[in-house]
């Protein structure tokens, strides 16, 4: 009954049964975040995440898929249950950072108090 | 590939609609003033109920378009004419089940698990893109996918990889990188036969004749038939619409196609140089609409080749699964 032009397809003689499948919950296994580091002294950058029954095979995984292009020397994973983030919704909480001007060299001025001081030094110098 | 650009719609749309007058009105208001300026949505964030839900379908019916779309190119892998056309063959298909992991994750940060799309697909609940329902006959077949679905979809990926979601378009931009290798080595390998021979000129005419219907398909009905976008558009879940996809689609390839010497069995096909956008013969819509329901040449083969690889799979896939496996499962987190 197969009139297939794929040559594997008639192979496998499918259309044998019509019973449904169905994929279990959990059959996917455990869920990995991965982290990809694109060339040693760079920092190991999220790249996006693998389905695996354990660290170990995340990482073949992870390898065969954000790993077999470009550069890379390094990946991580993790299980992404054990991130821990801030809830998004307080990001607020972040809010007044761009006002810490003492936390930042751009908050403090120091060539004008020294053009001050020359200007002010000048005419006793020149006596 | 393979986003297809155009999303099924699914029968139970009443009960959505119920919810969606739940959404707290500040709350909408927020949402839809992050949207228009630009900002991107993430997993954790508020979002209107039918936010969650059609950007689930989306990325989902993207999902399951990258599987099974590897599967008319993926069986000519052992048949590829060549060691260099194998290779690029092997890592295109690779390339398409990877782009489907990528976005199976980037729909499991919305609530929805793997399994159960899996399992959606296999029921015929959640659709793919139409194209996939029809065989590839010869080798010509593959250099008109490899070119022109991809380019195809490049044109809807791009588009949407401009829209609301983060996860989405983070796995659109890792995407369309490799996208732009599928284009190239399938126009290649598409020039080679149109500068060939006149038997495969002939073959290649041939499969391009097979494939401009469902290519006209790929965005979808027309938009004055296809309708209700509108919120889905203010919302960047659909980034243009199918009429405009079609057109930029046209505008890029068919002088690429004719410049080979090659035709396209549409005589209407031509731009209107005054209005600047291209006019055609209506495809068929009724075919297109009986290979959604699941008439088309393929859908049983697309379907029964997904059931095989999950049922000879399993065994596998519980033998590696250890005690604690599934403690503390969780959804991707971005
Ligand atoms: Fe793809
Ligand atoms: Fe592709």
């Amino acid at each position: 009954m197969n009139d297939s032009l794929d040559p594997r397809i008639n192979r496998l003689k499918l259309n044998k049964t019509d019973d449904p499948c169905k994929v279990e919950e959990g059959e996917n296994w455990n869920v990995f975040e991965v982290f990809h580091q694109e060339k040693r002294g760079a920092h190991h950058e999220h790249v996006g995440c693998v389905h695996a029954p354990d660290a170990g095979l995340a990482l073949v995984f992870a390898k065969e898929q954000f790993g077999r292009r470009k550069k890379c020397v390094n990946l991580w994973v993790v299980r992404s249950a054990d991130i821990l983030a801030f809830d998004v919704e307080d990001e607020d909480m972040f809010a007044n950072n761009l006002e810490k001007t003492y936390r930042d060299a751009s908050g403090f001025k120091v060539m004008e108090k020294i053009n001050k001081f020359k200007a002010q030094a000048k005419p006793a110098n020149d006596k | 590939m393979y986003g297809g650009g155009y999303i099924f719609e699914e029968p139970n749309r009443v009960q959505q609609r119920e919810e969606q007058l739940h959404d707290d009105p500040e709350k909408l208001a927020a949402f839809e003033m992050r949207i228009a300026n630009g900002e991107k949505i993430e997993p954790g964030d508020w979002m209107p109920a039918e936010y969650r839900r059609q950007l689930i379908r989306l990325i989902e019916q993207h999902a399951h378009s990258e599987v099974i779309g590897a599967l008319p190119e993926g069986t000519w892998i052992t048949r590829a004419p060549g060691f260099k056309r194998k290779l690029a063959l092997i890592a295109k298909v690779q390339d398409e089940i990877g782009h489907g992991q990528l976005l199976y994750n980037a729909a499991e940060t919305l609530g929805k698990s793997r399994e159960a799309m899996i399992n959606d697909l296999l029921s015929g609940k959640s659709k793919y893109s139409n194209v996939f329902n029809y065989p590839a006959e010869t080798w010509a077949d593959v250099t008109v996918i490899g070119f022109l679905i991809d380019a195809a979809a490049i044109v809807n990926q791009v588009a949407n990889a401009k829209g609301s979601y983060g996860p989405y378009c983070r796995a659109l931009e890792r995407i369309c990188y490799e996208e732009s290798f599928h284009l190239k080595q399938g126009h290649d390998a598409f020039i080679e036969l149109a500068t060939g021979t006149p038997g495969q000129k002939a073959m290649l005419q041939d499969a391009l004749n097979r494939w401009w219907q469902p290519i006209m398909h790929f965005f979808g009905p027309p938009d004055k038939v296809s309708g209700h976008s509108e919120k889905l558009m203010q919302w960047k879940v659909k980034m243009a619409s199918n009429d405009d996809m079609r057109n930029q689609f046209l505008e890029a390839y068919v002088p690429k196609i004719r410049e080979l010497g090659l035709t396209l069995p549409d005589p209407l096909l031509n731009k209107n140089e005054e209005t600047g956008r291209w006019e055609y013969s209506d495809p068929d819509w009724d075919l297109f609409f009986e290979v959604i329901k699941g008439n088309g040449p393929c859908n049983k083969e697309r379907l029964d080749v997904r059931k095989w690889a999950e049922e000879h799979g399993r065994w596998i896939r519980k033998a590696l699964m250890k005690e604690g496996t599934f403690e503390k499962k969780a959804m991707p987190v971005a």
